[in-house]
């Protein structure tokens, strides 16, 4: 029953990842993209902790990939078109990046079988008011320097995509004032 | 063995929820028609049955005898999915919502609550973020700019006033101190104001139910929010391209959202499924007694108890959305920019950082 559940999760998630590379309309990707990370929501639920699937779908699909799709539907970003460019450096490039992949599986797999006893994720430590602990109190300011970095990050990207301002009207970006007709 | 008791339970109140949400369409198909009719010092539809009840029976049948058109150069896959992803997200959030304590059915004790989970608020955010999909893929894929225009004002629109909306629900958590919904309602029974208040979190935080109120308006795309689908300057926005049964789905998903948005609402500020003054245990014994309901059995009786009240708070609420449709105008799009992020974001922050005091200080 449960290894049935954690089978259909996975396929979910594996396929449509695959998706996600292979589609050449960019909605559909960051759609597959959704539909990957509900399914590793659905995993983390049969780990025991809905703190995590609820934090995964709250902040990657709800928040960052309606943003994707936003910018995708705002810059009206076309089907990818096919590629012209040299084959065998992409081919390179990705042989290299698929061994280190494949390493770092290799490398998982050893440590997680190598003593034969494996841990499963403590719901404790995932639980929400542990996380809570961690970050507001034993992780307190790291957390805020990331917090203060986001802000830097942020004011930095609204600075560079503010258009420059002509002479003769200094609020060249408010063109529409409240109340009055467009 | 699947089908243990709290199993049973869990289905058993799905089917509760499901009852009343499916019914929460065709119910305010025919309140939308006749409440703004009177508002507005006319009849509205009165011929078909009494009160012109059977009106959302003809709308529906005119739904289904709709042809289903497909649009051409719309991208099929996702123009059919859209509506369905918009209608599932809606009807999803009713799983934390509680509607009455802990009861004893059978021998069985459980609470009144699908998911009963540390974690509630939370599940109940990530679920309804979800919708936001429905509307901008029926947008994209409808190959049509006022389709477009509308899905890129609708995902603009309901990030942006998901941020007041959460901050204000936060805010009204941080008295019962828990993300189980369950415990907030607790909370609310539990004392009174001045001695005659019920301790409900609308009179402790006026501020932050005003910010719910409004973002809630905002993220239901309803007036004075309805840019989305403003159909004075886009026909009717992401679904002008629907027809038949697919737009109803896109209706049915909004009238859903609304019922789960007041839903929340009166269980964060309006005391849940409790009334004050009443004890849910006693008032399912006299339920329980009643001739011709039966031999219920008291647990069942506050089970029904609770619903109702519930769900009659949910209808004042979605009253509320109606007589508010029919008394301002839309607002226009950079207004409702400049409202969502320079007010109510403030407004709530405010409203966070002074009950938050307040609860460290230990005045809450």
């Amino acid at each position: 029953m449960l290894l049935t559940v954690f089978a259909l999760f996975a396929g979910v998630a594996l396929v449509s990842a695959i998706v996600v590379v292979l589609h050449r309309n960019p909605v559909v990707s960051t759609m597959s993209l959704v539909v990957t990370l509900v399914a590793t929501a659905g995993l983390f639920i049969m780990l025991g902790s809905p703190f995590l699937a609820a934090l995964q779908i709250l902040l990657y699909t709800g928040a960052i990939l309606v943003l994707f799709l936003f910018v995708i539907m705002l810059l009206n970003v076309q089907r990818e078109r096919t590629t012209t460019t040299r084959m065998s450096g992409m081919f390179i490039g990705a042989g290299i990046c698929a061994l280190v992949f494949a390493g770092a599986l290799v490398r998982l797999f050893w440590s997680a079988y190598a003593d034969t006893a494996v841990k499963p994720l403590d719901p404790e430590a995932f639980s929400l008011v542990s996380v809570a602990r961690d970050l507001f109190a034993t992780y307190l300011l790291p957390f805020e320097m990331i917090g203060l970095l986001l802000l830097v990050a942020v004011v930095a990207a609204s600075w560079v995509a503010k258009k420059p301002e002509s002479a003769d009207d200094p609020d060249a970006i408010e063109v529409v004032k409240q109340g009055e007709p467009r | 063995m699947v089908f243990t008791p709290s199993v049973i339970a869990a289905l058993a109140m799905t089917g509760l929820w499901m009852f009343a949400l499916i019914n929460v369409t065709p119910i305010m198909l025919w309140l939308e028609r006749r409440a703004p009719a009177f508002m507005q010092d006319r009849l509205g539809p009165n011929r078909l049955g009494p009160l012109g009840l059977f009106q959302a029976i003809a709308d529906v049948l005119k739904f289904i005898f709709k042809e289903d058109v497909n649009p051409a150069g719309a991208d099929k896959v996702l123009f059919l999915l859209a509506p369905t992803i918009g209608f599932v997200a809606s009807l999803l959030t009713y799983l934390v919502i509680p509607f009455g304590p802990e009861v004893t059915v059978a021998g069985h004790t459980f609470p009144l609550v699908v998911i009963d989970s540390d974690a509630g608020m939370l599940l109940f955010l990530a679920l309804s973020s979800l919708g936001v999909y429905g509307l901008v893929l029926a947008g994209y894929s409808s190959n049509n700019k006022w389709s477009m225009m509308g899905g890129i004002r609708a995902s603009a629109q309901m990030v942006s006033y998901e941020l007041a909306l959460t901050i204000a629900v936060v805010a009204a958590l941080i008295p019962a101190g828990s993300l189980n919904l369950s415990r907030v309602v607790e909370h609310q029974i539990a004392g009174n104001l001045l001695g005659f208040l019920p301790a409900w979190n609308v009179f402790t935080q006026p501020l932050g139910f005003l910010v719910f109120l409004v973002a809630a308006f905002a993220e239901t795309n309803r007036t004075p929010f309805d840019l989305p689908e403003a159909e004075s300057e886009l026909v009717a926005g992401y679904h002008t391209e629907y027809g038949g049964l697919r737009m109803a789905l896109f209706y049915m998903g909004e009238y859903q959202s609304m019922a789960i948005l007041s839903a929340l609402g009166a269980t964060l500020f309006f005391g849940g499924w409790s009334l004050p003054g009443v004890d849910a245990a006693a008032a399912g014994a006299w339920i329980a007694g009643l001739p011709l309901i039966g031999a219920i059995g008291p647990g069942l009786g506050t089970a029904l108890f609770g619903f109702s009240v519930l769900i009659v708070k949910t209808y004042i609420a979605l009253f509320g959305f109606i007589w508010v449709r029919w008394t301002f105008p839309r607002f226009r799009y950079d207004q409702l920019m400049r409202l969502g992020w320079k007010v109510l974001l403030p407004l709530a922050l405010l409203n966070f950082v002074v009950v938050a005091a307040l609860a460290v200080a230990g005045k809450i």
